[in-house]
């Protein structure tokens, strides 16, 4: 093999880019979403995550990362107030969606739930059809009309890039799925009852690279029309699709043996896996500590 | 390299061992265990069909019930089949759907709460109130003040069924799993939305089955009969006022009867019952299948 024959071989492959290099400056409206103000959240007696503060902008992603027992899932839990049925959670701190106290007295989760959606970590289709899983959140709204509800499920499944998949067999059960199509038909699901928010919580941990790219790719697309709030345990996929990070980090007191999750850094994607400002952010994002 | 004619093979086959031995044994005495169990019930079947097949014919099924003295081949054993069809079917309409209510009380609005705990332990231990004793119970609240009628021995049927499908409802419930009710509330649905919605069709294959259990059951039960229904030889259409018959019932009496006729009446009315359980079993399987469509 002559030297230009190499040259060939090497600039027909595109070199990897470098880990930071791939995410871009934030490009959402630049409007605040969510305030989150000195959030604590126990659980029984014990202390979850404490005094988490950081603004939620509008249409962009916004990835939490962190290790296991850093209070991710918590923190995004409380978003749409899922953590309500968990029997002895409790919140302290102040937490607004669009300039609106999300735990106000007069506040429903059944209302705040219809705003902001949510996806699993496991796909959890209900045992009903493909067309009933995506019907049911319009359903549940009261939607009736036949004609509507075929308009809803064909546009929320193409939006969830499963209709091609599915529109033979809409009658089939949504159980029937692969791991990777059924997270796209809960991810339909959501977006069925157009939601203004989707929290996902490790939405691709439990499928293989090619679903998970469709998911990153549908989250691409999705962020024109939502917020999306993502925890993620791979950081490659922060920096795929998210605008802004934020790095959790468990806090342990060896005298009492607790850990408690806190907020250590939030900024642009960018900045936290180029320019880490706190040691442990660093440490992290280089995969020194995990 | 030469390949050797034998090269050296790995033996993977078992060592003789205690350990060999042993599983031997056991293998085989579960075997014994099982043709054990199988013994008592293949008898009473076939004892039941020995003695009770010939008799039966739709004479047999929709005739009065004669004297006792009358010899086999005359009359039948109609008004029992009536009978059981209604008591258990009034049994059923107040049992299963209250029992339903209760378990989804119990395992989806009570959890650790005082009320639900009460509940489910008085339905533990209503389970092992014995039959006969829920016959009394009736008795004594209701056939005194308003007379034998069949919807009394409903209410002994029910009461005994009460418990068994709390029970076995509340256990289908259980294994619904959580994450199909967090995906439910995710999308803003409310508590009652998500038990109707999602909790009870995961579940209703196994509410159906238990339930269609707890029915066969009771259709066999005779103690908490005897004093709400008595026994009577024509068709009662009124379950809610006279005396009424019923297979048990029947069986009870003409078992302890001398002759002969009616002692194969009453194996023709065992055979019934358990032609009648028996279906009612295969429905349950049917039913359990039919809502499992979506589930795998």
């Amino acid at each position: 093999m002559d030297q230009s024959e190499q040259d060939a071989v090497t600039t027909r492959l595109p070199r990897p880019e470098p880990l930071a290099k791939q995410a871009a400056e934030p490009a959402g409206t630049g409007n605040v979403i969510f305030d989150v103000r000195d959030v604590s959240i126990w659980y029984g007696g014990f202390k979850a995550v404490t005094d988490v503060s950081m603004p939620v902008y509008e249409n962009e992603i916004l990835a939490f990362i962190g290790s296991s027992g850093s209070g991710k899932s918590t923190v995004l839990r409380a978003f749409n107030r899922m953590n309500d049925l968990v029997p002895g959670a409790r919140m302290e701190g102040e937490l607004s969606y669009r300039g609106v106290s999300l735990y106000g007295k007069d506040v429903s989760p059944i209302t705040v739930r219809r705003r902001i959606g949510m996806v699993f970590q496991k796909p959890n289709p209900f045992p009903k059809s493909i067309y009933d899983n995506v019907a049911y959140g319009p359903r549940i709204n009261g939607e009736r009309n036949k004609g509507k509800l075929d308009e809803i499920v064909e546009r929320s499944l193409r939006g969830a890039a499963l209709w091609d998949e599915v529109k033979n067999r809409l009658k089939t059960s949504g159980l029937s799925l692969s791991g990777g199509q059924a997270q796209r038909l809960c991810i339909a699901r959501t977006i069925a009852v157009e939601p203004d928010v989707v929290l996902m919580d490790e939405p691709a941990s439990a499928l293989d690279p090619i679903a998970t790219g469709a998911i990153e790719d549908l989250m691409r697309e999705l962020k024109s029309k939502y917020t999306i709030i993502i925890v993620t345990h791979n950081m490659q996929q922060a920096t795929r699709v998210s605008d802004r990070t934020a790095f959790f980090y468990v806090l342990t007191d060896t005298k009492s043996d607790t850990r408690t999750g806190v907020l250590v850094e939030y900024g642009t994607t960018k900045q936290i896996f180029e320019d880490p400002q706190d040691s442990r952010t660093q440490a992290y994002v280089t995969g020194r500590m995990g | 390299m030469a390949v050797s004619a034998d090269p050296q093979k790995v033996d993977l086959r078992e060592p003789p061992s205690w350990r060999r031995t042993k599983n031997r044994i056991m293998t085989w005495l579960m075997v014994l265990a099982f043709v054990l169990v199988i013994i008592p019930l293949g008898l009473v079947i076939v004892t039941v069909v020995a003695k009770g097949a010939s008799i039966i014919s739709w004479q047999f099924l929709t005739s009065d019930i004669p004297v006792n003295i009358a010899p086999p081949g005359v009359g039948g054993m109609g008004p029992a089949i009536v009978g059981t069809i209604q008591i258990t079917a009034l049994a059923t309409v107040m049992a299963v759907p209250l029992g339903v209510l209760g378990a989804i009380y119990i395992n989806e609005y009570g959890g650790k709460g005082l009320l639900a705990q009460v509940v489910r332990f008085m339905a533990d231990v209503m389970t092992g109130v014995p039959s006969i004793v829920m016959g009394l119970f009736i008795f004594s609240i209701y056939t005194l003040h308003f007379g034998f009628s069949g919807f009394g021995g409903a209410l002994a049927l029910g009461c005994l069924m009460l418990p068994v499908v709390i029970r076995s409802t509340e256990e289908m419930l259980k294994l619904v799993p959580d994450s199909l009710r967090q995906g439910s509330y995710a999308l803003g649905a409310t508590k009652a939305r998500v038990t109707m919605t999602v909790v009870l069709p995961a579940a209703i294959g196994g509410i159906v089955s238990g339930a269609l259990l707890a029915v066969a059951r009771a259709a066999g039960e005779t103690a908490p009969l005897l004093f709400t229904i008595l026994t009577v030889t024509s068709v009662n259409k009124n379950p809610f006022s006279g005396p009424n018959t019923s297979l048990p019932s029947q069986i009870f009496s003409n078992a302890s009867s001398s002759f002969v006729g009616a002692q194969a009446r009453g194996w023709g009315a065992a055979l019934t019952l358990i032609v009648i359980a028996f279906v009612l079993m295969v429905v349950a399987r049917l039913v359990t299948a039919r809502f499992a469509r979506y589930s795998s």
